[in-house]
C-alpha cells in the first residue's frame, strides 16, 4: 500500500492526526523536499516527532526510479510525506498513477496547501483565481515567457494569478520573481501582493505595485505571489488593506 | 650588426607604406619543396646567409622538425625585396605539409593575402595541393604557381625540353582547373598565366627560376635551362635568373597588397556592419581606426614565454594598450609589440593596419582569437579546419607529481593548436588528446617530453569511431523523467549533401531563413525538415516539424541541448554522432515551466534520440586515410602485401619510368605503425604520404566487436544496448 500524508505548510506539527496515525502503522516512511520545503523543520526533527526513520527521496528516486518505490509498495505499506497537500504537485499524481497500474492500493491523506493559505492571508476569494504558473529560473539567460502569458490570459477574465516561486537551485525570492517578469513585460503599474512564509508565526503579506514590491523586504523563504485581477471585489479591497497594508489607490480596482 | 640595425629601420619604415607591403604564405603537399623555398628566398634576400639555407633546412629549427625531415610548425619571417626601384616587405609564412599539421595551413591562411602553391614538377598535382588551395580560395587569397624540382625533369626522368614543356602546361592547366571548380566567380581574375607572370618554374634547391616576365630581362628561358642543366653549369643558370628574383617579383606583381586584399577580404571574413565605423576602418586598412587583431598563432618563445601572432586589420599596436579578447570575455595588456626580420622577432614601438604583428603579453589569447580596443565587436569568423580528429591517446604523467603540470602543458598545446583536442577528466584522471593523426600526437607528446622536460605514458592510438544510422527509424516516445512531457522523435541517415553545405558554410544558422530553406531544400531535405531545422552539430541536424505547439518555442534550447548531448556520444558506444537526421515529430510540454526544465527535457530527448537509433539499424563509421606510396617496381609486391594486409584496397597504381606510384585507401585504425612497417618492407625506398578520406561504414561483420572494443574500453556494460534501455 502507498499512502501519500500532506504535511502542511510549516513544520512538523502541521500534519494532521490522521496523518500522523499512518505514519505511526507504516513499514517505511520516505518524505520529499523536491517539490516543496517546510521551512520551519528538518529531517531530524520529524523523525523524532514521529518516532520513526524517515528517508528523503530526492527528485531521482521519485521520477526515473519510481519503480522502486512502486515495488516496495506491493508488498510493505509504505507512506511518502510531501509538503502541502499530496496532489497539488503534479509530480505525485504521476507516481500515484503508476502504483495503481500495477496494483498498489493507494490512498491520500490530505494537508494545508499554500493555494488555500494565500485565501487566508489576503482575503482574495478563492473562486477569482484563475490558472496558476510558477516563475522559474532563467536557463543560460533564457526567460520564459509563460507567467506572463497565463497573468494575461487571466486578466482577459478578470481572474487574480497564482505564481509559485522556483525552489531549484534555490528558492526564488519575490524580488527576483518580479525582476524575471519585467524582464519579458512592464507590469510595473499593475498590482500584486506579495506574501512570504505562509503557515509560520510571522508570515508577511504586502499589497502594491509590482514596482513598488520589487523594493520591499520579504526576509526569508519561502514566498509565493498573487498578481492582481484587474478588478476587485470590495470585501477582497478592505481584507488587503487590513491584512496587506495595500496603498488607498487600490480602491479603484473596487467596481 | 650594422647591416642589421639598418634593416630595422627599413621594416619600420615600411610597414607604414602598406602599399609596400605583401603578406603571404607557401603552400603545398608534403615535401614539394616549401621550406626549401622559403629558406633560399630569405638567402636570396639577404636576411639569412647562404650557408644557412638549404642543406639543413633553416626554417625547420625545431629539433623534432630536423628529425623528422618535415615542417611541423608553421614560421613567420619577413624580408625586404627591391622591385622596380622600389623597396617592398614581404611577410611570408611558411607552412607545413603533412595533412596532420593542416590546422596550421588553415589559420595561416588568415593572416595572409595572397599563396605560392608550390608543385612538384615530378608528383604534380596531388590531393593536398587541392586541399590547400581549397584553403586559401575560401579565405579570399590569391594564388600565384612555383613548380618546383624542374632539375629532377631532366636529371631523372630524362625529359626532352619538349616534353618538360608538356609537364609544365599540365601542372598549370591543373591547377587553373582546379581554380575553376573552387572559385568559378574569381576565376577571369585569377587564372594563372604563364605570359603575365603568375607562373613561375625553377629549383628551390639549386636556386634557379624562369618566368616570361622575368626571361625578357634575362635572356634565360626553356630552352636555355635545359641547356644549362644538361652542361652541369646550374651554378651559371642561378647567377643568371636566381630564384629570389624571379619569385619575389611575381609575389610583388601578382599580390595584392593589404590595402587592396581587405577591400575584398572583410565582408568574406568578418560578418558584422560593413557600413559602421570600424567596418570601413577594416575595409580601408586604416592605421588611424579601432583595433581590429586575429591571432592566427600561438608561438612559444623562450624569451618571452608566450607569443600571439596575428594579422591586424585595422587601428595601430603599441605596448601598453589594453586590448579585449572578444571570444575569452577578458582583457590582456600588451606588453609588446613586434615584427619578424627574416626568422626573428624583433620588437618596436608600434605596428599599424596590415601587418603580420606578433604581440606579447595576450597570455588569454589562443589560435582564432579576436582581439580589439573597442568594448562591442563581431568576432572574426572562426578558423574552420575541415577535418576532424580521428586519432586519440591517453595520456597520463609518469609520476603522479607531475599531474598538475601535466594538465597546465596539454592546456598551453591545445591552445596553441586548436586541432588537437584535449579532454581533461579530473574525476577518472583520465586524459585524453586527440588529432588528426598518428603522427600529429606522437609530435606533440614528443614535445611534452622535449621542450616541457615531463616523463609521460601514452596508450596505444585509438581511433574515434563516430556513431550513424542507415535506415529510418519508427516514432520513438520519450518521457521526461517526470511522465509529463513526452518527445515524439525520428531518426534517419541525412544527405551527404547537406552536411556538405554546412561544413563549406553555403548554410549556416545565422543566414536568411528563406534562403537556408531553398538550399537544404535542393541538398535533399523535406521542405517541412528544411524550414524546422534548428541545428547543425558535427555532421549531424536537428529539425522540428512540429506545428503550432505552446511553449516550444521557450523549450527549444533544452530539447536541442539533449540534441547536443546525444551528439557527443551515443547509444552504441557513447562515440560521437554523425550523419543522423533528428526529428522532432511531435510534442506534449507541460504547462508550467519548472515541470519542464533542464532535468526533464534533456534527459527525455537524448533517451528518444537513443532509443530511436537503436531502431534505425545503427552502425559505426571509422576513418579512412588515402596513401600514396612512391617505390621502385621491383617491390611493388611487398607495397601492395602492406596495403592488403591493413583492409586496404589499392585504387589506382601509375607508373613513370622504373618507379611505380600506388593510391590506395585504408581504414586509420590499420594504418598505425604504418610508416615503420613500409620502411622495413621497401628497405627505405618508399616515398609515400597519406590525406584524410572521410569516414565509411566499418565492415557488418567486424561491427560488434569493434562496438565491445569501446565499450570495454570505457567501462560500460558489455552489450550492444537494446531500446528498452532508453525508454520503458
Ligand atoms: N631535386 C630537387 N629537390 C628539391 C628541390 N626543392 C626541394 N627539394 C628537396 O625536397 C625535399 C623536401 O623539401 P622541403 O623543403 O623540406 O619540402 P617541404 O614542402 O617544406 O616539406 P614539408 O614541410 O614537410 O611538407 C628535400 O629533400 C629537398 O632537398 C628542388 O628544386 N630540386
Ligand atoms: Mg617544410
Amino acid at each position: 500500500m502507498l499512502t501519500f500524508v500532506g504535511l502542511g505548510l510549516w513544520d512538523e506539527r502541521d500534519v494532521s492526526f490522521k496523518g500522523y496515525e499512518a505514519v505511526k502503522k507504516a513499514d517505511k516512511v520516505y518524505v520529499e523536499f523536491y517539490t516543496s520545503i517546510l521551512m520551519g523543520t528538518s529531517i531530524k526533527k520529524l523523525s523524532s516527532f514521529f518516532g520513526k526513520e524517515i528517508k528523503l527521496l530526492e527528485r531521482k528516486d521519485l521520477e526515473e526510479e519510481s519503480w522502486k518505490i512502486v515495488e516496495e509498495a506491493l508488498k510493505l505499506n509504505v507512506v511518502i510525506l510531501t509538503p502541502g497537500d499530496p496532489m497539488v504537485a503534479t509530480t505525485h499524481s504521476a507516481l500515484k498513477l503508476e502504483a495503481e497500474k500495477k496494483g498498489v492500493k493507494t490512498s491520500i491523506i490530505h494537508g494545508a496547501s499554500i493555494v488555500s493559505a494565500v485565501c487566508g492571508l489576503t482575503g482574495l476569494h478563492n473562486y477569482r483565481f484563475g490558472k496558476s504558473a510558477t516563475v522559474s529560473h532563467p536557463y543560460k539567460g533564457k526567460v520564459s515567457i509563460t507567467p506572463i502569458e497565463i497573468i494575461e490570459r487571466n486578466w482577459s477574465i478578470d481572474a487574480h494569478t497564482l505564481l509559485y516561486l522556483d525552489l531549484h537551485p534555490k528558492p526564488m525570492s519575490i524580488n527576483e520573481a518580479l525582476e524575471i517578469l519585467l524582464k519579458i513585460k512592464d507590469i510595473k503599474d499593475s498590482f500584486a501582493v506579495g506574501i512570504a512564509r505562509a503557515g509560520s508565526s510571522n508570515p508577511i503579506v504586502k499589497c502594491n505595485r509590482i514596482g513598488k514590491l520589487l523594493h520591499e523586504n520579504f526576509g526569508k523563504p519561502l514566498h509565493i505571489l498573487v498578481v492582481l485581477a484587474k478588478t476587485l471585489h470590495f470585501m477582497e479591497f478592505e481584507c488587503l488593506r487590513k491584512f496587506a497594508n495595500a496603498p488607498d489607490e487600490l480602491e479603484k480596482l473596487v467596481n | 650588426m650594422a647591416r642589421a640595425k639598418k634593416m630595422v629601420e627599413k621594416i619600420s619604415e615600411l610597414m607604414w607604406k602598406p602599399e609596400k607591403i605583401r603578406n603571404m604564405g607557401i603552400v603545398a603537399h608534403i615535401d614539394h619543396g616549401k621550406t626549401t623555398l622559403s629558406d633560399n628566398l630569405l638567402a636570396g634576400a639577404g636576411m639569412i646567409s647562404e650557408e644557412l639555407a638549404g642543406q639543413q633546412l633553416y626554417l625547420d629549427f625545431d629539433e623534432q622538425e630536423q628529425e623528422r625531415g618535415i615542417t611541423i610548425n608553421a614560421a613567420n619571417v619577413s624580408m625586404v625585396h627591391e622591385y622596380k626601384g622600389e623597396e617592398y616587405l614581404i611577410n611570408l609564412i611558411d607552412t607545413p605539409g603533412h595533412v596532420d599539421f593542416g590546422g596550421d595551413v588553415t589559420r595561416a591562411m588568415r593572416a595572409v593575402d595572397g599563396v605560392i602553391v608550390v608543385v612538384d614538377a615530378v608528383e604534380g598535382v596531388m590531393p593536398q595541393t587541392e586541399t590547400v588551395l581549397r584553403q586559401a580560395l575560401r579565405e579570399n587569397v590569391k594564388p600565384v604557381l612555383f613548380v618546383n624540382k624542374v632539375d629532377r625533369l631532366i636529371k631523372e626522368l630524362e625529359l626532352t625540353a619538349e616534353q618538360m614543356q608538356e609537364r609544365l602546361v599540365k601542372v598549370i592547366t591543373e591547377v587553373n582547373k582546379l581554380i575553376k571548380s573552387m572559385r568559378p566567380e574569381k576565376y577571369k581574375e585569377w587564372m594563372l598565366k604563364v605570359e603575365e607572370g603568375s607562373v613561375a618554374f625553377g629549383s628551390a634547391l639549386y636556386k634557379w627560376a624562369v618566368s616570361v616576365p622575368a626571361m625578357k630581362e634575362t635572356g634565360v628561358g626553356f630552352k636555355e635551362v635545359y641547356e644549362y642543366i644538361k652542361a652541369g653549369n646550374v651554378k651559371e643558370l642561378s647567377k643568371k635568373s636566381p630564384l629570389h628574383r624571379v619569385v619575389l617579383d611575381m609575389v610583388i606583381k601578382h599580390m595584392p597588397s593589404p590595402i587592396e586584399a581587405q577591400k575584398e577580404r572583410i565582408q568574406v571574413i568578418w560578418k558584422g556592419d560593413l557600413n559602421s565605423d570600424i567596418g570601413k576602418a577594416m575595409t580601408n586598412c586604416d592605421p588611424k581606426g579601432p583595433v581590429a587583431l586575429m591571432i592566427t598563432k600561438i608561438v612559444a618563445d623562450p624569451h618571452a614565454g608566450e607569443v600571439a601572432v596575428g594579422r591586424l586589420f585595422s587601428g595601430t599596436l603599441k605596448a601598453g594598450m589594453e586590448l579585449n579578447i572578444v571570444d575569452r570575455r577578458t582583457k590582456n595588456r600588451i606588453q609588446t609589440v613586434g615584427l619578424y626580420m627574416g626568422p626573428r622577432r624583433v620588437e618596436v614601438s608600434e605596428v599599424p593596419a596590415g601587418n603580420i604583428v606578433a604581440v606579447v603579453g595576450l597570455r588569454d589569447a589562443v589560435a582564432g582569437s579576436t582581439c580589439t580596443n573597442l568594448d562591442e565587436f563581431v568576432p572574426f569568423e572562426s578558423i574552420k579546419h575541415y577535418s576532424e580528429p580521428v586519432v586519440t591517446m591517453a595520456i597520463e604523467a609518469k609520476n603522479p607529481r607531475d599531474l598538475p603540470k601535466l594538465i597546465e602543458v596539454l592546456r598551453k598545446l591545445a591552445k596553441e593548436d586548436t586541432t588537437l583536442h584535449v579532454t581533461l577528466n579530473e574525476e577518472t584522471g583520465e586524459h585524453l588528446i586527440s588529432g588528426m593523426g598518428e603522427l600529429h600526437l606522437e609530435v606533440k607528446v614528443e614535445k611534452i617530453r622535449r621542450d616541457y622536460g615531463l616523463e609521460v605514458i601514452t596508450s596505444p592510438p585509438i581511433v574515434v569511431f563516430r556513431e550513424t544510422v542507415t535506415s529510418t527509424s519508427p516514432i520513438v516516445e520519450g518521457k521526461s523523467p517526470n511522465k509529463h512531457n513526452r518527445f515524439y522523435i525520428v531518426v534517419e541517415p541525412l544527405p551527404e549533401e547537406v552536411i556538405k553545405k554546412f561544413k563549406e558554410g553555403e548554410v549556416d544558422m545565422k543566414m536568411d531563413k528563406k534562403e537556408r530553406r531553398r538550399i537544404l531544400q535542393e541538398a535533399g531535405l523535406s521542405k517541412e525538415e528544411a524550414a524546422g531545422v534548428q541545428e547543425y552539430m558535427e555532421g549531424n541536424v536537428f529539425c522540428d516539424v512540429t506545428k503550432g505547439i505552446q511553449y516550444l518555442n521557450e523549450t527549444m534550447e533544452l530539447i536541442l541541448e539533449g540534441f547536443r548531448e546525444a551528439v557527443r556520444a551515443g547509444p552504441l558506444a557513447r562515440e560521437p554522432l554523425m550523419g543522423v537526421k533528428v526529428k522532432l515529430v511531435d510534442c506534449k510540454l507541460h504547462e508550467d515551466a519548472v515541470h519542464r526544465g533542464p532535468a526533464q527535457v534533456i534527459p527525455a530527448v537524448r533517451s528518444a534520440i537513443f532509443a530511436a537509433m537503436l531502431q534505425a539499424n545503427p552502425t559505426l563509421l571509422e576513418p579512412y586515410q588515402k596513401v600514396f606510396i612512391t617505390v621502385p617496381q621491383d617491390m611493388l609486391g611487398n607495397v601492395t602485401r602492406e596495403i592488403q594486409g591493413r583492409r586496404g584496397q589499392i585504387l589506382e597504381m601509375r607508373t613513370e619510368g622504373d618507379m611505380v606510384t600506388v593510391v590506395a585507401k585504408a581504414p586509420v585504425k590499420e594504418m598505425f605503425g604504418f610508416a615503420g612497417s613500409i620502411r622495413s618492407a621497401t628497405a627505405g625506398k618508399a616515398i609515400w604520404s597519406v590525406e584524410h578520406a572521410g569516414f565509411e561504414p566499418v565492415p557488418q561483420g567486424l561491427m560488434e566487436e569493434f562496438v565491445m572494443e569501446v565499450r570495454k574500453r570505457k567501462g560500460l556494460k558489455l552489450e550492444i544496448p537494446k531500446p528498452e534501455d532508453f525508454v520503458g
